[in-house]
């Protein structure tokens, strides 16, 4: 490719409505005749509704209907993209429910002419509950006498092997005491290594032991985090000719259409999702959220009329999720070198009241990648608690594995006189890395490229690592300087999406896109492939985005990183396609053969003569066939066939599915360099300086990129700094609801210095040679800061994150850590 | 060209945006317009309802609630979605507007305390005349500053009203500025990056 649209940057066609207020997020939307909604939370932790009486309140004037979840469809079975058919979780997250399991969790919903009539309903609704046994702290659940969070049980049970032939079954709760012995352990302040129901092994972890010149074993908490996106998760919903128009905040456009089929039974071809601008998902908006159901079935009542439920910041706290915190402990053997000869990693996930969480099990398989051990156990229990669901959050599981095991490599380092940069590039990923446990074939997963060691070259560079480490620890009057160094990854890719856009016959291009527009500009980068392919400029480009009714192709999640990868490779597809297309008519108009044709400069040109895009529109539809769409490619998503032939007959149709090689599974990598500053006698801490380099193969966008690496790392280095949940323990209550009490970093709290870099390697197996960055920035940010402050203070100042200046001031005074190990949400 | 997304502020666009949110306005009071149902007071001694706001410019009638907020009444009595609700609770700085010059975080104004004040909103900003974004805006498009933007209104003002005070601050200097806001997508370099850049244009 000629390169004159990738790599470089651009304004993208969303920014100028953004800057100037126009740009319409879900509540900014309204309506003739819109009525409002308002929840009725729950009060407790855990409860059982025992009686609703709505009568006052739907005598109420102004008040249209009650809504409670008796009338909510039943939860369905879930279809992948591959056919394979889950069975429905019966205990999973709901609408509303009669038995909530979280403060906080809507129970009813009322409709009115507007919020203050609706709130006022709310307070005129008799409700009775009663209160049953909650737990808010994983590891507590799990000791004798420990109390269950769900009445079936405290733990979700592994999954059974599928049998052929039948519906994947959910995995069941569970019930899981560890005995009085572990017990004693935990009051040791060490994580008890007790029964779960989930590990797996890798070579010989004994004689990796044996052979270790060095053995770390270190229990660590993470934090739970909210996501707190700025935009709380806002919809309105009404109907039209028996279609459900639902205007929502979600990270994804394409894909939110299948979850709202499945959570309210209805074809695909019924639901039209509006969502041109989301207000920030981090993972917890991948594909909407099941409350958004609420307005769709008010409105449904109430013969199609809409309805809008704005979600106040306090209601958001309950039903936006957060990341789920692990409980770790790993035992790690290493050589002279610093090369590591075997690693135990032992999890326990605060899952909240839902959905097992696929942090459990990522955390294992991504140190596992990220450290490549020889010898290997993972042992994990995902424990349900009374508190808010968890979603994936930025980098899920990794994000918490990598916090576990950055603290004691460093720790590693310093015992055996090693350099921090050294110790993880001697154990760092090259090439196809494999990871994880071997299958039941006994082949391990590897990743399609690594490029970390040169990612930690180019750090230690830019950052002088050599010249500024030796500064560490050294005292200043009452100041300290610490240097951090970490390494993260994650996922960054999936394949076999489609791409779709017409040549028009005025000359210019109208581009579709199923990507959700939820900040990372994915939603226009990618398509930015097909432009440079067939050499159009991007001023003709028009972009169609952010509505599902306007003929969008089949689209990845918008979730992991995925779409920068998923969808350069789509657009490479479908400018490949159109590029055949393209020569094809020209051959046919000037003679001589297609691939004697360029495209190049908004004209196909050869030996016979030249056209521009224009007139090869032109003739496309005149040619019909698969030339304007009319025809369409066997290999496409059913979703894009339907998209594509409403769009056929206008012009060149470039459309096709990603079926190109993969050879892997694709993994970005960050690492990521801190100086931290911090005040000995107020336990005060500054960042000074932070750095991350990017292993993310080719640079699509560099201001995107910029902003994505430094933005995640930033919201890593709050997990570092400062932002956790506290409960009441007694009452099972959150205290920590609000920013200013669970706060995400200020402007102030940023690193004095930031700078990012990319190594710009293309991935080998991917056209384009680009991968996704939403995640690995986030342990980077946060272990480098961490590894700073140890690198400061020395080790054992704080054993969970995040560091607090009490925390430091304590540890400072007594000369060791003081925090209490294991209590959760202190 | 998806709907409700402009790549250039058009002047029809604009007057759209500034002036005829009055006809918006008409269909998007429904929040407060029931409000007799609950024997809010309008009797002797209760402040006036319908009162005047000048806001971008245009002197606005309004029917505001004793205790209804600025944010609330930009929103859903005028039509002026720019201005975001983050919070509700002066924590976020998203529903920052200026007032007379000073950014105010309009979920904790009330509506009635703003009477004959100059009320600037993110619809206010670019020239409404010929659409030329203001220098903070321009800015933000020069340096692709922002990710979800939900924020963006909020820094914007907050700048624009920062700038008034001091034309030519340092990085820090501005930081401290704005502080009082925050982004979620934690893009702080760039957008600091971005509003160096708004100060650069502005002074010239």
């Amino acid at each position: 490719m000629a390169n004159t649209l990738i790599g470089q940057n651009y304004s993208t066609p969303d920014l100028v409505a953004k800057v100037t207020g126009q740009a319409k997020y879900a509540e900014d939307y309204r309506v003739d005749g819109m009525l409002f909604c308002k929840l009725l939370l729950s009060p407790m932790p855990h409860a059982r509704v025992k009686r609703i009486d709505a009568s006052k309140a739907l005598a109420m004037p102004g008040v249209k209907a009650v809504l409670t979840a008796d009338e909510l469809p039943a939860p369905a079975d879930v279809v992948t993209d591959l056919g394979q058919r889950i069975a429905a979780n019966t205990k999973g997250e709901k609408a509303l429910s009669n038995e909530p399991v979280y403060q906080g969790e809507p129970v009813l919903a009322v409709a009115a002419v507007d919020e203050l009539t609706a709130a006022d309903a709310l307070e005129k609704i008799d409700i009775e509950f009663e209160p049953l046994p909650f737990a808010v702290d994983p590891v507590k659940s799990l000791l004798p006498g420990g109390s269950n969070a769900r009445l079936e049980g405290n733990i979700w049970g592994k999954p059974k092997p599928p049998t052929p032939g039948q519906p994947v079954s959910p995995p069941a709760i569970e019930e899981l005491r560890w005995s009085d012995a572990e017990a004693a352990e935990y009051a040791q302040g060490r994580l008890p290594m007790g029964k779960t129901p989930d590990e797996w092994t890798l070579g010989d972890l004994d004689a990796g032991f044996k052979t270790a010149a060095l053995v770390l074993d270190e229990t660590f908490v993470t934090p739970n985090t909210s996501h707190q996106t700025l935009e709380p998760r806002t919809a309105m919903a009404y109907w039209q000719n028996g279609k459900l128009y639902i205007h929502c905040s979600t990270q994804s456009t394409v894909q939110t259409v299948g979850s709202f089929s499945r959570w309210l039974h209805l074809d695909q071809k019924d639901i039209v999702v509006v969502s041109a601008y989301t207000g920030g998902g981090f993972g917890s908006k991948a594909t909407g959220t099941i409350t958004a159901i609420i307005p769709a079935l008010l409105s449904k009542k109430l013969n199609g009329v809409p309805v809008m439920m704005r979600i106040d910041r306090e209601t958001e706290h309950g039903i936006g999720g957060a990341r789920p915190s692990l409980h770790g402990r790993i035992k790690a053997g290493f050589a002279k070198d610093g090369k590591i000869t075997a690693l135990d990693m032992f999890v326990v996930c605060e899952n909240g009241p839902y959905e097992p969480v696929g942090d459990t099990a990522q955390s294992g398989r991504i140190v596992s990648l990220l450290y490549q051990p020889p010898a290997m156990r993972w042992r994990g229990v995902a424990v349900l608690t009374n508190t808010p669901p968890r979603r994936a959050q930025s980098q899920p599981g990794g994000m918490q594995g990598i916090t576990l095991m950055e603290p004691l490599l460093a720790k590693a380092a310093r015992k055996l006189g090693i350099d921090q940069v050294a110790i993880r590039r001697i154990n760092a990923p090259e090439g196809k890395a494999k990871f994880g446990p071997a299958n039941a074939r006994g082949q391990r997963g590897y990743a399609t490229s690594a490029f970390i060691k040169e990612a930690l070259d180019r750090g230690s560079e830019m950052f002088r690592w050599e010249a500024r480490k030796a500064q560490g620890g050294k005292r200043q009057g009452s100041k300290v300087r610490g240097y951090g160094v970490s390494v993260s990854t994650f996922v960054a890719g999936s394949v076999g999406y489609d791409g779709l856009f017409v040549i028009k016959p005025d000359g210019r291009m109208a581009i579709q896109s199923g990507i959700g527009n939820l900040g990372t500009e994915s939603m226009s980068d990618c398509h930015r492939v097909s432009a440079e392919l067939v050499g159009m400029p991007w001023e003709k480009v028009d972009l169609t985005w952010g509505n599902t009714g306007k003929n969008l192709p089949w689209s990845c999640v918008s979730g992991g990183s995925q779409t920068t990868h998923a969808h350069t490779r789509a657009a490479h597809a479908a400018g490949m396609d159109a590029v055949k297309k393209l020569q094809e008519i020209a051959a046919k108009v000037h003679g001589g053969r297609p691939e004697q044709y360029t495209v190049a400069n908004e004209r196909v040109s050869g030996p016979g003569g030249s056209m521009t895009l224009a007139q090869a529109a032109q003739k496309a539809i005149e040619l019909g066939g698969k030339y304007d769409g009319h025809e369409l490619p066997e290999n496409i998503n059913a979703f894009t066939k339907t998209s594509a032939s409403a769009l056929a007959g206008q012009g060149l149709m470039g459309v096709a599915r990603d079926a190109y090689p993969h050879d892997g599974a694709t993994h970005s990598f960050v690492a990521g360099f801190a100086e931290v500053e911090v005040d000995v006698e107020t336990g005060k801490y500054h960042i000074l300086d932070y750095l991350a380099v990017a292993d993310v193969g080719t640079i699509i966008h560099p201001a995107a990129l910029g902003g994505q690496v430094l933005g995640r790392s930033m919201l890593g280095i709050g997990h570092a700094i400062g932002q956790h949940w506290v409960y009441d323990q007694h009452y099972g209550l959150a205290v920590a609801k609000r920013f200013y009490q669970n706060k995400p970093p200020t402007i102030l709290d940023a690193p004095q210095k930031m700078a990012w870099d990319a190594l710009n390697i293309p991935d080998p197996e991917t056209p384009v040679g680009a991968r996704g960055i939403g995640e690995p920035p986030v342990a980077a940010g946060c272990c480098a800061v961490l590894n700073a402050i140890a690198d400061a203070l020395g080790d054992d100042v704080f054993k969970r994150a995040p560091v607090m200046v009490g925390t430091l001031m304590a540890a400072l005074d007594a000369g060791h850590a003081v925090q209490e190990p294991l209590t959760a949400h202190i | 060209m998806a709907e409700e997304t402009p790549a250039h502020v058009s002047r029809r666009n604009f007057i759209k945006g500034v002036v005829a949110a009055g006809a918006v306005a008409s269909t998007s009071s429904y929040l407060f317009r029931t409000t007799t149902l609950h024997g809010q007071p309008s009797a002797a001694g209760a402040v006036e309802r319908l009162i005047t706001l000048n806001v971008n410019g245009q002197d606005r009638r309004v029917d505001v609630l004793p205790q209804q907020t600025l944010a609330m009444t930009l929103r859903y009595s005028l039509g002026l979605t720019g201005t975001k609700i983050g919070c509700d609770r002066a924590e976020c700085g998203a529903c920052t507007v200026l007032v007379d010059d000073v950014p105010h975080y309009s979920c904790s104004v009330l509506a009635q305390r703003v009477r004959g004040k100059k009320i600037v909103t993110i619809e206010g900003l670019a020239d409404a005349a010929t659409g030329k974004l203001h220098a903070v805006q321009q800015g933000v498009v020069d340096e692709q500053g922002f990710q979800c933007a939900f924020c963006m209104p909020g820094f914007v003002m907050a700048t624009v009203g920062y700038l008034k005070t001091n034309p030519n601050p340092t990085r820090q200097e501005l930081a401290h500025g704005i502080s009082g806001n925050l982004c979620r997508c934690q893009d702080y370099d760039k957008i600091l990056t971005a509003m160096m850049r708004g100060a650069e244009l502005m002074r010239g």
